[in-house]
């Protein structure tokens, strides 16, 4: 990034001039995306739902992405930057590895995306904001780890769970209710789907499983093999079980009192 | 006040020339093969961390002989050419021709501009394609000229002996254990005709590995897994099928 603000400016995300608006500039958003950590890994896991206003722009974007090897992004906020911040967040990992050798440190990636949030501070205060969530395999440390951001490039390490975007605040009461220290891989993918359907049930921008059109949330898994994306079949199975008990009781399980 | 004596630009190419061949011969040789799976490098270095192979791209890898210094810096120049064509593109923007010909360019204005010393390195930039057929590899010598090669390269000191060993052994279609094996034949000849043997330790090899499920084909092949495909005969084809 260095060597491309001194060769190709234009190119970077946090150096073009934009010219002064009235109101809120209408563009698609990206809305809910939760992570959550087990023994041995951590779990990333988006809606496919992007909103224009009151429209819904896309029924089945994808919002999480791998940003190397050990880690994923997942993004919340204006779509269009997002990505593009993530395409050189990826870029710049990337270059790195093999420029050095060797790969950033967890914390390191953490820090370059925070200061790559921040430099979209301008665009943010005019309605474009990009608040991602980065989870990550920490090879040194032998665990999962999450961070979370905000739209000032703020850093915070999150501990076993944590969520992002419109639909956050119900997702994170989900999960507050479903986590357990002891969650197998299968149960974590399991809980980041229930935390998921319960922002869509309650967040008008966050969507649900669609079984129609068969499109079902993006689940990944980071452990000490790699990233890995759960395959269509894998994630229809888990939202197909989730909503065939929730037949029977829509609100989704239920937590012991005391 | 003493005036400079005249010296022909022939003559003064060839001094230039000798100047980057002696320096290239100095150091080690190595050798770039074509397989049934992709491209394998091998090469003699004792040193762990200063690699003579190395990832640009997706599906495209460096080699190069000579002065560390001098292809570390080629060596970063291609990531960055080719990151940044990436970037502003598309990943299958990135060719291995693109970049050996940004690499022809650099290599042939260092040699010809009499305000630098002449490069003392021989590259090696090598793509691998979906199948055997689409595989390219392309030497790039000290004054920028670009050779096509096909199934087998030496760059290095002892290049030329060892790419008509190379030459005359090389089949088509050989597994990886075949392939290395014949490198590491090739490259314990010596000048005199004599051979030694070089232990595994100090042998640096890489492949673009066509089959590997990720994008980027590039891996470091070392440690048991290198022992293993160095060993004897019988058992590696047996070995190889669980990679």
């Amino acid at each position: 990034m260095d060597f491309l603000s001194e060769h190709q400016p234009e190119i970077l995300p946090g150096n073009r001039q934009l010219p002064p608006t009235q109101g809120v500039i209408e563009a698609p958003h990206g809305t809910t995306i939760v992570a959550v950590t087990f023994p041995g890994g951590v779990v990333l896991a988006g809606d496919r739902r992007a909103t224009m206003g009151n429209v819904i722009a896309q029924r089945d974007i994808e919002k999480v992405f791998p940003a190397d090897e050990y880690s994923a992004v997942g993004i919340a906020g204006t779509a269009g930057l997002a990505v593009e911040m993530v395409k050189l967040f990826q870029l710049e990992l990337e270059h790195f590895e093999k420029v050095e050798g060797a790969q950033l440190s967890l914390e390191g990636k953490a820090n370059r995306l925070s200061t790559m949030i921040r430099s979209n501070l301008g665009m943010a205060m005019q309605g474009l904001a990009v608040v991602p969530l980065f989870a990550g395999y920490d090879v040194d440390r032998g665990r999962g780890r999450i961070f979370s951001y905000d739209v000032t490039g703020g850093r915070s390490e999150e501990h076993n769970f944590a969520a992002t975007g419109s639909g956050s605040i119900f997702a994170r009461g989900a999960m507050k209710k479903l986590f357990r220290d002891d969650l197998s891989e299968a149960d974590a993918t399991t809980l980041v789907v229930q935390a998921l359907y319960d922002a869509a049930d309650d967040d008008s921008a966050t969507g649900g499983p669609d079984v129609a059109r068969r499109i079902y949330p993006i689940v990944t898994v980071i452990t000490d093999d790699g990233f890995r994306r759960l395959t269509e079949s894998e994630a229809s199975e888990i939202a197909r079980s989730i909503l065939e008990r929730r037949l029977e009781q829509p609100d989704g399980p239920r937590a012991a009192l005391l | 006040m003493s005036t400079p004596f005249y010296v022909s630009p022939q003559q003064a190419m060839a001094d230039r020339a000798e100047y980057a061949r002696k320096g290239i011969a100095r150091g080690r040789s190595l050798v770039v093969l074509q397989f049934a799976d992709g491209i394998v490098f091998v090469g003699e270095n004792p040193s762990r961390a200063l690699h003579k192979f190395s990832e640009i791209y997706d599906r495209i890898g460096f080699a190069a002989a000579g002065k560390y210094n001098e292809y570390e810096n080629l060596r970063i120049g291609g990531v960055r050419y080719a990151d940044l064509r990436g970037y502003t593109y598309d990943r299958d923007d990135v060719t291995a021709r693109g970049l050996a010909n940004v690499y022809a360019q650099t290599l042939g204005t260092i040699f010809s501009s009499a305000a630098e010393k002449p490069y003392e390195v021989e590259l090696v930039v090598a793509e691998v394609g979906e199948t055997p057929e689409g595989d390219q590899i392309y030497r790039l010598p000290h004054d920028g000229s670009i050779v096509d090669e096909h199934g087998s390269v030496a760059v290095g000191g002892n290049a030329e002996q060892i790419s008509s060993y190379l030459d005359q052994r090389h089949q088509e279609g050989m597994t990886l254990a075949e392939a290395l094996k014949l490198a590491v034949q090739a490259l314990s000849r010596d000048t005199n005709g004599s051979e030694r043997e070089i232990p595994a330790e100090r042998l640096e090899v890489a492949v673009l590995d066509r089959t590997r499920p990720q994008k980027r084909k590039f891996r470091r092949i070392s440690g048991p897994q290198l022992s293993r495909l160095l060993g004897g005969g019988a058992e590696d084809s047996a070995s190889e099928d669980d990679e």
